[in-house]
């Protein structure tokens, strides 16, 4: 292992962990409810429980042992700086959990009547309100759950629109350097996809584009600025050639955290929109969820808006499903509400200063690609927007150091790597998003890393190929894990468990 | 008030690094045509103090469980959320770390998901659980979808008419896409009959029934699965995680797909969300199965670790071949109700399961309205009104208790129906309360 590891702390000493389920011992417990003085009934006997489930039977210090073991564990925004290009890892404030807990919306039930719960409700409409500000779009649902969710009922909405116009329009064209979910929601709501390039600039190819539009597209998947961190200078010309076919186009908000109050996407010729909430606005990630997907339409495409919807008649809000030609539903109740109230609140926090946020956001990414692409490839030399991709092709070329190699080295000094490998047009790809809430020393601190690591690169290739060091586990062999899925703990190893 | 911490020294020396004099010309590749020349029309900034006082006020004009006596269910519980959850929800590692696509930074994260699987496995009778779908609706969604593939010749789903009319919905907005035509099988006596599933179910790829059905009832469960395998097509089976203590398995009555809404097992109300659905299957359906799941494995020691696995079922390597589009997922509250489910361990669900009983029992006998339905309840009892439920809701919360849910929000022909919740929260005193209040506003 080599000695030049500046941000290492060496020797750490990483306790055991065992599964919840081998801390268990049978007869002890944490939880006891309340038992009422009456009496159970008997169950009719094909529908009573034979065997009990093997829930784990812990004492309450052993729980919250076992869950604080299982945080240390765990890296967090919290912990260190997580440029995780596309995710958009920013701060999550605090007061935000506070708020969130207060009784008056965590212990409210969502079918309580609607002028039993005003206060939710205009807190819903006032966050429309924003966020149709900064979409520049009139109309917003906010019932979807997740970024992938709002690209699914967007699609649905583009189906409605032209089911209600009597066209037929099959296919759906996205860009190359699209997420994953982009082509996974087309084939989800019934259209054929069509992909289209990217030119020498990172824009969309206009004269691909030109030769694939035609009466049969529905629409664009689009995310503005890309997966490469660039705005497409040609936005407006895009625009131009889906709306002259009558197709539509969507906006993919997974990066809009580089152009708020800087740039609208209805203004950049959009006709649906989805936020994601978990990203711009500041809904913690929680190790993989919730999230939330509120969608933003142009008001030709508002009547097919999933219901219900929240409306305001004079002082009082509703919740409101009489929409003849709504597509339907896309989950329970209103929305993710608790994540409506930590993005409310993160925007009134901010108010328009929502611009320096992202602008803030924009001079982290650029400072860090200024001081990073003298080592690293560049694949499209301008100014980035929110992130940037840079290649590791170089290293491997020379050094047989590859991208997943600098992403493990990363964890040796206490941060947390950019997503790798994606988008896929880049070879040995490194996304990297800083977001607007670090401050400059950290993002010096991974500049000097990725530097180092340049040079280890060089001096001690090994060291890569071998790291991480200094976590709990080493690489882990993920084809064995697919080969021979274990997804579930098996109790038969463990005889004191065996129900 | 922000959260940025570049102060304008950094930004000056920042500047300059990148070689611009202003952070407008980082921006000069936005099309000068799109740019917003002018400040957003928001609200103006404010300071966490005003903040918290402003949105205080908001959650004050609402009526919440606390603040009158609560009889109010139909797909989201008032059960107990034990403080255990608070250790989970309040550490910042889990809180900001996002799915853990880099293992070695993420095992405590991952170690809870294969926890939390396999307690949904061991709930359901499954072998194979994923990390969460967005909640009791999506899954069922996801479920459907699964079924389309695995029964590539059938192109239509069967609904009991007692599952949740949410759900329903939300397989009818998805099933457009998947090509699916929905039949729904109505309730005689608010179950539904096996004959008229196994009917509706010749040419289907999947019948979804819920258990207990939303009506309040148990449905025959075992009876349904049956019709539904032999006609061919997959038994989905929606079941409430607080039942399955006293409940009998899916898994062990020959169900294919189980599913849920997760709220009731450690998440509160939150006016609908967010909470977690969970969806569990039989080994045959792994490499179908929607989302993250998490495997175990070995590292380069030998030390056994987690991480994500069966990934070429997802969007980001299968693309428009995925099995779903999830990403983001609701990892967090499949945490909370681990940590539940762990608190509460077998005895405390069984005893959850027969207070529930218990109390559906005693409202059962101790309301002075008719049931409207014969079947035995778990934890709800719809009753008829004498005049319409949603009158009764009204008349009764002027008096303190919100006495149910009116079904004529629903379902046809039940305006005079309401939909009584307990759970091992209520008391026998409650029951009383209740009986007491609809006795005075029926009269």
């Amino acid at each position: 292992m080599s000695a030049e590891l500046p941000f290492h702390e060496p020797g750490r000493a990483w306790p055991p962990a065992p599964l919840i389920f081998e801390r268990s011992r049978s007869g002890r417990r944490a939880g006891r409810p309340p038992r009422p003085d009456l009496p159970v009934p008997e169950l009719p006997d094909g529908l009573r429980r034979k065997r009990p489930p093997r829930l784990p039977e812990l004492s309450e210090p052993e729980l919250v042992r076992h869950f604080t073991a299982l945080a240390d564990r765990t890296f967090g925004v919290d912990t260190g700086f997580y440029p995780l290009g596309s995710c958009t890892m920013k701060h999550n404030p605090r007061v935000h959990e506070r708020l969130a807990s207060l009784p008056g919306f965590r212990d409210l039930h969502p079918h309580q009547e609607d002028e039993a719960a005003q206060g939710a409700l205009e807190l819903m409409w006032r966050l429309q309100e924003i966020l149709a500000e900064i979409a520049g779009l009139p109309a917003v649902t906010l019932q979807p759950a997740a970024g992938s969710q709002g690209e699914l009922t967007g699609l649905m909405l583009m189906r409605a629109y032209f089911a209600d116009r009597g066209e037929e329009r099959d296919t759906i064209i996205t860009a190359d350097t699209a997420h994953g979910t982009n082509p996974a929601s087309v084939t989800m709501a019934g259209y054929k996809l069509e992909k289209v390039e990217t030119d020498a600039r990172g824009n969309l190819d206009l004269d691909d584009l030109r030769g694939k539009v035609d009466e049969r597209t529905a629409g664009l998947m689009l995310t503005n600025p890309s997966t490469l961190g660039l705005f497409d200078e040609g936005i407006e010309e895009v625009a131009r050639i889906f709306h002259d076919a009558g197709a539509l186009l969507y906006y993919d908000g997974a990066n809009l955290n580089a152009v708020v109050g800087r740039s609208r996407p209805g203004d950049m010729g959009f006709d649906i929109v989805h936020y994601n909430l978990h990203k711009t606005f500041s809904q913690p990630h929680g190790g993989g969820g919730p999230g939330g997907g509120p969608v933003a339409v142009r008001d030709t495409i508002e009547p097919f808006l999933p219901v219900p919807r929240v409306v305001r008649d004079g002082d009082a809000f509703r919740l409101d499903s009489d929409h003849p030609k709504t597509i339907g539903r896309v989950r329970g109740f209103a929305g993710p509400f608790g994540v409506f109230v930590r993005s409310y609140a993160y925007m009134r926090a901010y108010g328009p200063a929502l611009r320096e946020m992202s602008e803030t956001a924009v001079l982290n990414a650029n400072y860090v690609l200024a001081r990073l692409k003298d080592v690293y490839d560049l694949p499209y030399d301008r100014h980035c927007m929110h992130e940037f991709v840079l290649s590791a092709r170089g290293l491997k070329r020379e050094h047989g150091v590859t991208a997943l190699d600098v992403a493990k080295r990363l964890m040796d000094y206490g941060i947390h790597p950019p997503t790798i490998y994606f988008p896929l047009v880049v070879p040995e790809a490194l996304m990297i998003e800083p977001t607007e809430t670090e401050p400059k020393e950290r993002l010096d601190e991974f500049v000097d890393a990725m530097r180092a690591i340049a040079r280890e690169a060089a001096e001690s290739p090994d060291v890569l190929h071998e790291a991480p060091h200094g976590r709990p586990v080493r690489r882990l062999d993920e084809v064995r894990a697919a080969k021979q899925p274990v997804v579930r703990y098996s109790f038969d190893d463990d005889p004191a468990l065996v129900g | 008030m922000s959260y940025l911490s570049i102060t304008d020294a950094d930004r000056e020396a920042m500047l300059e690094a990148i070689g611009v004099s202003s952070v407008d010309e980082l921006f000069e590749q936005v099309p000068p045509g799109v740019r917003l020349g002018r400040e957003l029309d928001v609200p103006p900034a404010l300071g966490e103090a005003e903040l918290a006082r402003h949105v205080e006020e908001l959650a004050a004009r609402n009526v919440h469980t606390g603040a009158e006596l609560s009889f109010l269910g139909a797909g989201v519980y008032d059960h107990y959320v034990p403080a255990v959850v608070d250790v989970v929800l309040s550490r910042g590692e889990f809180l900001t770390a996002y799915t853990p696509y880099q293992p070695e930074m993420s095992q405590g994260v991952l170690q809870a998901i294969f926890e939390y699987q396999t307690v949904i496995c061991e709930l359901t009778g499954m072998d194979v659980s994923n990390a969460s779908g967005y909640d009791g609706c999506t899954v069922a969604a996801d479920a459907t979808f699964m079924a389309k593939h695995a029964r590539p010749d059938r192109t239509r789903v069967v609904l009991a008419e007692t599952v949740s009319p949410q759900v329903r919905q939300v397989v009818k907005t998805y099933a457009r896409g998947f090509g699916l035509e929905v039949v729904e099988v109505p309730h005689d006596g608010g179950t539904t009959d096996p004959d008229r599933v196994a009917a509706a179910a010749q040419d289907a790829a999947a019948v979804l029934f819920q258990q207990p059905s939303f009506l309040g009832c148990l449905e025959p469960a075992p009876e349904l699965a049956e019709a539904a395998t032999e006609a061919g097509a997959l038994a989905i089976a929606h079941v409430d995680p607080m039942s399955l203590g006293v409940l009998e398995a899916p898994g062990a009555y020959g169900a294919s797909i189980a599913i849920g809404e997760g709220q009731a097992a450690g998440n509160w109300p939150s006016y609908g969300g967010p909470h977690y659905g969970f969806l569990a299957a039989r080994s045959d359906f792994i490499r179908r199965m929607p989302g993250r799941i998490v495997g175990e494995t070995l590292d380069a020691d030998d030390r056994r670790a987690f991480v994500l696995t069966l990934q070429t079922r997802e969007q980001h390597i299968r693309r428009e071949k995925a099995t779903s589009n999830i990403t983001t997922n609701q990892t967090l509250l499949g945490l909370a109700g681990l940590a539940t489910l762990s608190w509460l361990g077998p005895a405390g669900l069984r005893e959850v399961g027969e207070s529930c009983l218990a109390l559906a029992a005693y409202a059962h006998e101790r309301v002075p309205l008719e049931p409207a339905f014969d079947a035995p309840a778990f934890k709800e009892v719809a009753f008829r009104t004498p005049m319409p439920a949603r009158e009764v809701v009204r008349r009764a919360r002027e008096r303190g208790v919100h006495p149910g849910y009116a079904l004529g929000r629903d379902y046809q022909g039940m305006d005079d129906v309401l939909l009584v919740s307990v759970t091992e929260r209520r008391t026998v005193e409650d029951v009383d309360r209740l009986a007491e209040v609809l006795e005075e506003v029926c009269s």
